[in-house]
């Protein structure tokens, strides 16, 4: 039956047919499926880069406050991090309705666990593991959640970074970028700590600072304003809004643009 | 029995304010045969009595293991347990899965009572006609509770549940300030010996009809059954009783190794109550 | 209560002759033979205090709380049948969540404890269940609405209450000088907030 409908089909060419009167009504074809449904293809106002490392005895993370509409610079004022709780803090890049969405989700995960009220908290490598799971199921049903969260703080004392992006890639490291960064600013914090292994606080943040800089320089989407989050044994801390300083200077030296 | 005419449904509140369908289901428990909990610090153990429902079956496995940091022992309507162990492994399946930890006990316990509790709520259900006993161990230490049919749950430094438990409860509030410090050795003792107590005076405990089940610190839920029971046994053998009945004399003939719990002539295996309890 | 063994107090779905629900009344029964709960509301917060019934020393001492954190700002205090009264503090803090996620802020408390009122008169309507066999208190503090103290019964009433006692009647559990000055106070709150036009 099929084959003989095929040939039929080839046969009429539509230039011919379509404005012909109506003498036959032709067959139709399911030649492609009409009932598919649309999600999200591209995320709408987003963030950049979420940068992060680990030092001797705690994590620290910043990301810019820019909020991009495409490549318009449209909300200068923007929190991308959040603070889960005394051990924990999360980043986000991406679609920041997404992010917003998830971290709704999250605060009333820590509002239940505060009813609770018996002691246990969502530690850094818990919430990474729950991120990984939404992502992914998220993923798999071709609806994904369109960031990469990046989720740092002190798991039993020992330092904790982990990345997730919105296909469900999750892994560990000593130094995570996400986004864009992740190809400028990670060659940068791996060698400030191959050339210092055991950074203190205080050469993480210049570290970190450094990076920041050059996100601004070469990211077109990073911003010269940054939150920082830093999780020691004291407690986890967001802190800023900071600023690059830059130096324009060797603009005048560039030309052929 | 006294009967009444506000004993029938569990929806059915008496003038005293009181649920008889859920007491009566309280009553399930105490049917089955005793299990024994203790705990210290860093351990918690459970050891329980196995039934056989007839010479040619096997005693009845009491124990029941649910996840790596906790297990649970039974008393009363296995079939009932064996729907809440799933329900339980489920759950400590799941926080696994989505948090990559082992779900706290008190955590896993509170869900379980939520979830007993629509059985005393409802026309279309009855309550679970069993007592548990949970040990688990977490980042909080070691940890002991009891359920009821009735949807209760209780935080327990030691407890007994089941047939005869109240001699087993006597020997546990005895003796009770001294399990916090107590090795794992000395707590499965404890255990043996509360769960002796239940026993009448010719029967003893055996390899065959003793369970004894642990965790704690550095060790996952572990069951020790039949020969991984000897040196337990052996350990409290000749102790006297219930703090007065002497020891059996030497001279005594040998104990045969399947207890005659009930004297009675091999017939077909009817179960006491509707449902069988263990 | 002469209609008691008449046959129309076994079902929460039908009233007696004389126009009452006796399992409702019954429900209230199993509170009234609970341990007592106290809630107290002051110029500046709102404290609750519940007699421990310890009916073994087996027990850990702080086994079977019977108040609980439903929201960063509501507390619960209950009394009846614990394990009912479990369900509804989960009742009660799914309904904060749903409001925080909805709305984006804390539930006012006085909306909180209509939403739980109802969900537990629910349970008194049909023969299918059986009334919760508990009482709750909600208490609450926030800078807009100040200290505030609610009670829920088993029939699915709620009152704004000035000394909730969850144990049906029995104020002589509340010391006298107590409840004299917290209804002085109370009854001080009220005449203002009327003068405000509130009530």
């Amino acid at each position: 039956m099929e084959a003989p409908m095929e040939l039929l089909r080839q046969s009429i060419n539509p230039s011919f047919t379509m404005n012909a009167p109506d003498i036959m009504p032709l067959p139709s074809f399911p030649a492609f499926a009409t009932d598919f449904k649309s999600r999200t293809m591209n995320p709408i106002t987003t963030g950049t880069s979420v940068v992060a490392l680990k030092f001797d005895g705690g994590v620290m993370m910043a990301a810019d406050t820019l909020g991009s509409y495409g490549s318009l610079a449209r909300f200068p004022n923007i929190e991308r991090l959040l603070r889960v709780n005394d051990s924990t803090i999360i980043g986000a890049s991406g679609d920041y309705a997404d992010y917003q969405y998830l971290r709704d989700i999250i605060e009333q995960k820590v509002i239940d666990e505060a009813c609770q009220d018996d002691g246990f908290g969502i530690k850094p490598k818990n919430l990474h593991c729950w991120l990984t799971r939404v992502m992914y199921n998220r993923r798999s049903k071709f609806n994904p959640l369109w960031n990469i969260y990046v989720v740092a703080g002190l798991q039993d004392g020992v330092p904790y970074l982990g990345y997730v992006d919105k296909i469900g890639t999750s892994f560990e490291a000593p130094q995570v970028v996400s986004g864009l960064g992740g190809y400028l600013a990670l060659p940068l914090l791996r060698d400030a700590v191959e050339k210092k292994p055991k950074m203190n606080q205080q050469e993480a943040r210049a570290a970190i600072g450094d990076a920041m800089r050059l996100l601004f320089y070469r990211d077109c989407q990073a911003f010269h304003k940054y939150h920082l989050g830093v999780i020691t044994k004291d407690g986890a801390k967001i802190e800023g809004p900071f600023e690059v300083d830059v130096n324009w200077d060797l603009g005048y030296h560039i030309h052929g643009y | 029995m006294v009967r009444n005419q506000y004993d029938n449904d569990v929806t059915v509140w008496s003038p005293q304010g009181r649920l008889h369908q859920v007491e009566y289901a309280m009553e399930a428990v105490k049917q089955g045969s005793a299990t024994v909990g203790v705990k210290s610090k860093t351990h918690a153990v459970v050891v329980a009595l196995k039934r056989a429902a007839s010479d040619l079956a096997a005693h009845q496995k009491k124990i029941i293991p649910i996840d790596d940091h906790i297990g649970i022992s039974i008393a009363g309507l296995t079939a009932d347990a064996r729907i809440m162990s799933r329900y339980m492994r489920n759950e400590c399946l799941n926080n696994r899965y989505s948090h990559d930890a082992p779900l706290p006990v008190n955590r896993l316990i509170s869900d379980l009572g939520n979830k007993m509790q629509v059985c005393t709520q409802r026309y279309d259900r009855r309550p679970y006609g069993v007592g548990l006993l949970v040990i688990g161990y977490d980042e909080q230490g070691a940890h002991l509770y009891q359920t009821c049919p009735s949807a209760n749950y209780f935080d327990c430094k030691a407890m007994a549940i089941g047939a005869r438990s109240q001699s087993a409860r006597t020997y546990l509030e005895k003796h009770l300030d001294t399990f916090k410090d107590c090795s794992l050795q000395d707590l499965i003792k404890h255990g043996l010996r509360a769960l002796r107590d239940t026993l009448p005076n010719d029967v003893e405990l055996t390899i065959k009809n003793c369970s004894i089940a642990a965790v704690g610190k550095d060790m996952n839920f572990t069951i020790y059954e039949d020969e991984e029971v000897e040196p337990f046994l052996k350990a409290i053998e000749g102790e006297e009783r219930r703090g007065g009945a002497p020891p059996p004399p030497d001279d005594a003939p040998p104990l045969p190794a399947a207890p005659p719990e009930e004297k009675k002539e091999p017939t077909e295996p009817v179960p006491d109550v509707a449902m069988e309890t263990q | 209560m002469s209609s008691i063994g008449t046959g129309y107090d076994l079902s929460a779905s039908q009233f007696s002759p004389d126009g009452r629900v006796f399992q409702v009344e019954y429900a209230q029964k199993a509170v009234e033979n609970s341990g007592t709960a106290v809630g107290l509301r002051g110029k500046d917060g709102v404290a609750f205090a519940v007699e421990k019934l310890v009916t073994s020393k087996l027990y850990e001492p702080g086994a079977n709380k019977r108040i609980f954190h439903v929201g960063s700002h509501v507390g619960m205090a209950v009394a009846g049948l614990l394990a009912d009264a479990r369900q509804v503090v989960e009742i009660a803090r799914t309904e904060a969540a749903n409001y925080r996620s909805d709305y984006g802020n804390d539930i006012p408390v006085k909306h909180l404890t209509n939403r739980v009122a109802m969900y537990m008169h629910a349970y008194t309507l049909y023969s299918a269940v059986r009334p919760f066999g508990c009482s709750a208190m909600l208490g609450s503090y926030d800078p807009h609405s100040g200290p505030q103290l609610f009670m829920i019964d088993p029939s699915g009433v709620n009152y704004l209450s000035w000394v909730g006692e969850a144990t049906n009647g029995k104020h002589e559990m509340v010391p006298e000088p107590m409840f004299r000055e917290a209804e002085m106070y109370a009854k001080n709150a009220l005449r203002e907030s009327d003068s405000e036009g509130e009530m």
